[in-house]
């Protein structure tokens, strides 16, 4: 079926079959390779997205189901220049072999729009659905965190 | 990838969707959140020839206050219970249970009817809804009907749903209350329940109390609600109902624990639940969302 499909801000007009599912078609289709195939059942979070602002596991959404709504990436955060969080990922070395930090980020992302100045106990339950194997999540956690003290130090 | 093939309808309002469900009775699953059935279709847990999505019909994704009722949408999430000043008011225990379930990259997809009509054992809604008296109400070829919560779980994963039926809203009743949804897991994120229990209760002694996990599907402990009945709550008559919990339940051994730790817990659950229930009737204990265990 025809779908039109918007990426990071931009259209995509595809054919595809109802059992596609969104995470295959953006890596395939769309070519966006940050949402990573990881346990393809929910469980790690490597897939994270977001829809409409909302971090989604791509591995559990039919690619028609996102017809008409705003899909965002990795690619599309950093698009002209790295955001604040991701320049933070880098100086806090919360990355080691940075399979889950698309989801990690995307997922952080959401939270930080909707709670600029969020708590250890926030930052924890934000990325609970996310696994890293590597990092033991500490340097993960001091990024998110140091995000949020510089968003504080903006509004006083 | 899923390598089943079926066919995709997305209806935009509820006739439409009960026409469809009708012509194509038997081979048809609904789609809300798709948090499971997308999950079921890619392992070969099912195999319809047709999927509806119902998330293009208006008016199935609102949360409405109206008197001593409480409607919930079959499209609302968890997230959006999670966010609701009306929920957190009126129906804190939903948010306490919401709160559990997954994480948020699950909870902004998957909604609570949705976790209702899949019906596995550790759904983590169906104890908290039967403590507050809930009924589902669905539409069908010949119309619209109700069922009690309690008469809903027919089975593992299986409900009073027809295939040609849609679940519309929930609509609990809603009295002053106080309640504690106690959630036993290995670690917070994705783990499903090893045991839960939803406890409610209300002014004049008047208890609910269902668990989760424990039997084939949520079930409502109406041995235990009768021995507490009409009682003010202190350490004998916790004991007593203590004491009938092995009785309630019948729990399994699988990966996640063991039968004989699930109902060690089911004990321990219900006397701090209990204890914690009524502090919040009368308006202290711990906040909603602490954990008790």
């Amino acid at each position: 079926m025809e779908l039109s499909l918007n990426v990071n801000n931009e259209e995509w007009a595809l054919d595809v079959a109802p059992a596609d599912v969104l995470l295959d078609v953006l890596r395939e289709r769309v070519g966006t390779k940050s949402p990573k195939i990881g346990c393809e059942r929910g469980d790690c979070g490597s897939c994270t997205i977001l829809i409409d602002g909302r971090s989604v596991r791509s591995c559990l959404v039919l690619a028609v189901e996102a017809e008409g709504h705003e899909i965002t990436t990795v690619e599309g955060i950093g698009a002209d220049h790295l955001s604040e969080l991701q320049n933070l990922f880098i100086s806090n070395n919360s990355f080691q072999c940075g399979f889950c930090a698309p989801g990690i980020v995307l997922s952080a992302t959401e939270l930080l729009a909707r709670n600029p100045s969020p708590s250890r106990h926030d930052v924890q339950e934000a990325l609970s659905g996310n696994l890293c194997r590597c990092t033991g999540y500490e340097p993960i956690i001091e990024a998110v965190l140091a995000a949020g003290e510089r968003n504080e130090e903006v509004s006083a | 990838m899923i390598a089943h093939e079926f066919a995709y309808e997305r209806p935009t309002t509820l006739e439409e969707a009960t026409r469809v469900l009708t012509e194509h009775s038997g081979s048809v699953r609904l789609l809300a959140g798709g948090t499971d059935l997308v999950a079921w279709l890619r392992d070969d847990a099912v195999a319809p020839d047709l999927v509806v999505d119902i998330k293009a019909i208006p008016g199935l994704d609102t949360i409405e206050l109206d008197g001593d009722e409480l409607h919930v949408g079959s499209l609302v999430t968890f997230t959006d219970l999670i966010e609701s000043e009306v929920v957190a008011e009126h129906a804190p225990l939903l948010i306490e249970m919401a709160e559990t379930v997954a994480s948020p990259g699950i909870r902004n997809r998957a909604t609570m009817v949705g976790n209702i009509c899949s019906a596995v054992p550790s759904c983590d809604a169906g104890p908290v809804l039967m403590a507050y008296d809930t009924t589902v109400h669905l539409i069908g070829p010949g119309g619209a009907r109700s069922v009690s919560i309690d008469d809903w779980f027919i089975g593992l994963r299986e409900t009073a749903c027809s295939d040609d039926e849609v679940v519309t809203h929930l609509t609990l009743a809603l009295r002053p209350h106080g309640g504690v949804y106690v959630k036993l897991m290995r670690y917070g994120g994705e783990d499903l329940a090893q045991a839960a229990v939803g406890i409610v209760e209300y002014p004049g002694h008047e208890y609910r109390v269902a668990f989760g996990a424990v039997a084939p599907t949520p079930i409502r402990a109406h041995r235990i609600e009768e021995v507490l009945r009409g009682k003010p709550l202190g350490e004998e008559v916790i004991a007593d109902a203590v004491a009938l919990v092995r009785d309630e339940i019948s729990p399994i051994t699988d990966m996640r624990a063991t039968a004989e730790y699930r109902a060690r817990m089911c004990e321990v659950m219900l006397e701090r639940g209990l204890a914690a229930s009524h502090e919040r009737l009368e308006g202290a204990g711990p906040a909603y969302g602490t954990r008790l265990i």
